[in-house]
């Protein structure tokens, strides 16, 4: 009796309802990539086949026409080369200039904050024309130099805001006894900051990341064959190609695994970032 | 050196910034007040506000203006309210949570011309598409989704992005629900809806200004899934002002019109931004 009871009492009703609930929710939203995973392992007959296959024999095949008809490595790589490079340079910036802020407190603090946070706020097709013509008259169409330089201006004001307010985090006191005991700046940013900020300041990175990976408004409109990223080459995919689905839907999963794997493991520390500190 | 130090290394950022603002702004105002058509180098000179009267009186700036209103009100509202849902639904633990969780951020990881492309031909497409079949089953005509709703189609898409984000945020926020002052109140017998009401609610009520604020800041610029689906149609029915512009600039190769409307849609962005960051600096505060 008593087992009987501590069984029922483990899994009451209400706990199975809200149990399926969550997993329908969950299933369903899902699903659209759940689907476009299955359509990449078949080939494009049952891929559009009336009713839809669920179960059939994977074949690897379309990956391989991905790559040979399009050239998914080199896309790959310049979504790799624009994502890291644009991350490694705009931490750079933004790191001092969020220290600058926490702990230089003047009058103008808040007020270049709310001024950054709003140039993200112009849409980028505001700047879009003379963008395009600047990176024409230098040369610059078409190659990762404009890539990078625009995804990093693009997240800056992201990255100042998000290790602001780490950054802001920190007591006061600690570097202040840190500068008595003689530290320079560098020791101080070395061995103070950078141990107490090095969660904010992977969160910053991975968003920083993600956002330039999945980019496309730029990377649309200033690259083409030579530099364009993963956005721009299933965007190719739009017509006539866009037919074949199985082709699509495995050059799709190629472009998008990578940062969807890489976001599961961070996603903690990714929404948390995003919210500028402000919901715990 | 008290002085010097911060400002050193607030430079590189500022400056940076600066530059991309005011560049850009320089040259998209001196732009939209000249004739400037990429195709037509002869037609040259000043144009005074020709061109804003073109952008603006051209009937599809006005569609696009609602559009874009739309897009914005809509996905925000989908997103803020299934998302509370579904914080609430997943906030107690339950078998799997680990792995709902991470199912349920994927979308937010897509990028928007998958995400586009995925939704266009292998969800919505009227013959093969997965909603058709659904709709056959239950005995329904398919709704041929980007001809008939091309808006409405972008919102699903957009929406369905954006809210892994909204739920994300509600449910960290739902952690540091005060758990004690719960119970208590489930101790005296108050309902789930008077939970809801009283409680998780106001709780909310932060981060709620939180995802509208940043969703507000990547939707008044949807392009990428407007681009790769219904490239602005049927008409302009799907045309925001972020793609009107680009089909001056790039398609019509108007470089002068698009100048003028960009200059608009600064403005419209200000006046979003204004409102915006009193509700962050009064966040900020706290």
């Amino acid at each position: 009796m008593a087992n009987l009871r501590s069984k029922r009492s483990k899994y009451p009703p209400a706990l199975i309802a809200r149990t399926a609930a969550a997993w329908l929710v969950t299933l369903l939203l899902f699903f659209p990539l759940g689907w476009l995973m299955l359509t990449a392992f078949k080939t494009e007959l049952q891929a559009i086949s009336v009713p839809p296959l669920l179960i059939f024999t994977p074949t690897m095949e379309n990956f391989s026409i991905v790559q040979e008809r399009s050239d998914y490595l080199l896309y790959a790589q310049n979504s790799f080369i624009t994502s890291v490079v644009s991350t490694i340079l705009g931490l750079m910036m933004a790191y001092p200039a969020a220290y600058a802020m926490a702990f230089f407190k003047g009058k103008h603090t808040k007020d270049i904050l709310m001024w950054m946070l709003s140039t993200k706020m112009m849409p980028a097709v505001g700047a879009l024309v003379p963008v395009y013509v600047m990176a024409q008259s230098t040369g610059l169409l078409d190659s990762r130099t404009a890539l990078i330089v625009v995804f990093t201006l693009s997240n800056l004001p992201i990255m100042v805001w998000m290790l602001y307010s780490y950054l802001k985090e920190v007591p006061h006191e600690i570097l202040e006894a840190s500068r008595m005991d003689g530290a320079t700046l560098w020791q101080e940013f070395r061995l103070v900051l950078l141990p107490l900020t090095l969660g904010g300041l992977a969160s910053t990175g991975l968003l920083c990341l993600v956002l330039s990976w999945n980019e496309a408004f730029w990377s649309l409109n200033l690259s083409a064959a030579k530099s364009g990223t993963l956005a721009t080459l299933i965007a190719s995919y739009s017509s006539p190609e866009g037919l074949f689905w199985a082709k699509l839907s495995a050059a799709s999963l190629m472009a998008i695994a990578p940062i969807v794997v890489f976001g599961w493991f961070s996603q903690k520390q990714l929404v948390q970032g995003l919210t500028f500190g402000a919901v715990k | 050196m008290r002085k010097l130090l911060p400002r050193l290394l607030l430079a590189p950022a500022v400056l940076s910034l600066l530059m991309w603002m005011i560049v850009p702004l320089v040259m998209t105002i001196y732009f939209s007040v000249i004739r400037y058509n990429l195709m037509q180098p002869e037609e040259t000179g000043f144009a005074g506000l020709e061109n804003f009267e073109y952008f603006l009186t051209d009937p599809s700036f006005s569609v696009a203006v609602v559009n874009t209103l739309l897009l914005l009100g809509s996905v925000i509202l989908i997103t803020v309210l299934f998302g509370i849902g579904i914080a609430l639904l997943i906030d107690s633990p339950f078998p799997g949570r680990g792995v709902v969780r991470l199912l349920l951020i994927s979308p937010f990881f897509v990028m928007p011309t998958v995400n586009a492309l995925l939704w266009k031909h292998m969800m919505m497409n009227p013959i093969y598409g997965v909603l058709a079949q659904v709709w056959l089953f239950f005995g329904a005509t398919p709704i041929d989704w980007l001809t008939d709703f091309p808006l409405g189609s972008v919102v699903i898409m957009v929406a369905w992005q954006w809210l892994p984000f909204a739920t994300l945020i509600f449910m960290t926020a739902l952690q540091s629900m005060n758990r004690e002052q719960l119970e208590a109140a489930r101790m005296d017998g108050a309902t789930y809806l008077q939970q809801l009401r009283y409680l998780y609610i106001p709780h909310l009520g932060r981060s709620v200004a939180v995802v509208v604020m940043i969703e507000m800041i990547f939707l008044l610029s949807v392009f990428a899934e407007i681009y790769t689906t219904t490239g602005g149609g049927p008409g302009d029915a799907s045309t925001n002002v972020a793609f009107l512009i680009f089909k001056q600039a790039l398609l019509n190769f108007d470089a002068g019109v698009a100048s003028a409307g960009a200059l608009f849609a600064v403005v419209l962005a200000n006046i979003a931004a204004a409102f915006l960051i009193r509700m962050v600096g009064k966040n900020l505060d706290k």
